[in-house]
């Protein structure tokens, strides 16, 4: 794999249902490009926290992921409401999710920092009323964390 | 704990993936909330819940969870068992509360993931 690799998804921000579906196929693309278990695992999960977080809390958007031998990175971009307070959001435990979110098992705080833990760089650009730029970068080779 | 010794103690009903249970699993995680799935799970464990929809599958398909214990008879729909079975994950269901399968799987050995720190 020399060339640079790039995987597109339109997160739709309607359904639900469909609320993951671009992470298990990068999932899935990882694996067969043969990269090690454990930056497979970093990469899902902070993925598939942000997706989620586009379908839930921005009305959906687009994720790229780039991927090449030294590093995979995750752009995340939405047109939802955007982040007023990002420190604030970082937090453990702040949430602004609804009930109904609340009962299909999200909404508990947790997502941006586990992605930012799952993440060797992790840069997020909001303004409200515009929309959300997340990016993360996981690098492949030296050490992770 | 071999799945099929998990099926045993819980009287599950397997609702795919029949051909791994003789997979094992290592340790178990307990809870309703995605969340903290994602968040806290680390080996190669079993999730036990109550909780029935797509992300269920999707959240044990980026932890590596090998097998999903449904609680209080929830069954999950066709699309879910399809997803599971594509990924090798077994899935099964059990008329037990969540307390109770935790329980049953602990008392014989199955230890829960790692503590939480503050
Ligand atoms: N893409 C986004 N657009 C707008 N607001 C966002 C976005 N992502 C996160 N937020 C805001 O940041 C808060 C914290 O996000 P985080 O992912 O940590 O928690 P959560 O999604 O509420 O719950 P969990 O991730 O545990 O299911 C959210 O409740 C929401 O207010
Ligand atoms: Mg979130």
């Amino acid at each position: 794999m020399s060339e640079k690799l790039v995987f597109r998804f339109d997160v739709s921000g309607n359904d639900f249902t469909s609320a993951g579906q671009a992470s298990v196929q990068v999932k899935k693309n990882l694996r067969q490009l043969g990269f090690d278990n454990e930056i497979i695992r970093r990469v899902s999960i902070a993925m598939y926290e942000g997706e989620i977080n586009m379908v839930i809390h921005a009305g959906g958007g687009v994720a790229e992921v780039h991927v090449c031998e030294e590093y995979i990175e995750i752009i995340l971009d939405d047109h939802g409401p955007g982040i007023k307070d990002i420190e604030k959001a970082m937090q453990a435990g702040y949430s602004t999710a609804s009930e109904t979110i609340r009962s299909l098992g999200f909404g508990a705080g947790m997502g941006l920092p586990n992605m930012k833990k799952n993440s060797d760089e992790m840069k997020i650009t909001s303004e409200v009323g515009v929309g959300t730029r997340i990016v993360m970068k996981i690098n492949c080779k030296g050490t992770n964390e | 704990m071999k799945i099929s010794k998990m099926q045993e103690l819980l009287d599950a009903k397997v609702l795919c993936c029949e051909e791994n249970l003789g997979k094992h699993v290592y340790s178990a995680f307990g809870c309703d909330l995605m969340s903290d799935v994602l968040a806290y799970v680390t080996d190669q464990a079993v999730l036990l819940t109550g909780l029935v929809n797509p992300q269920v599958i999707r959240t044990a398909l980026m932890m590596d969870m090998v097998c999903i214990v449904f609680v209080r008879s929830k069954e999950p729909n066709e699309e879910m068992i399809n997803l599971a079975k594509e990924n090798g994950i077994v899935m099964m269901s059990t008329n037990k509360t969540l307390y109770t399968t935790c329980g049953l799987l602990y008392s014989n050995g199955l230890v829960g993931t790692a503590e939480v720190e503050k």
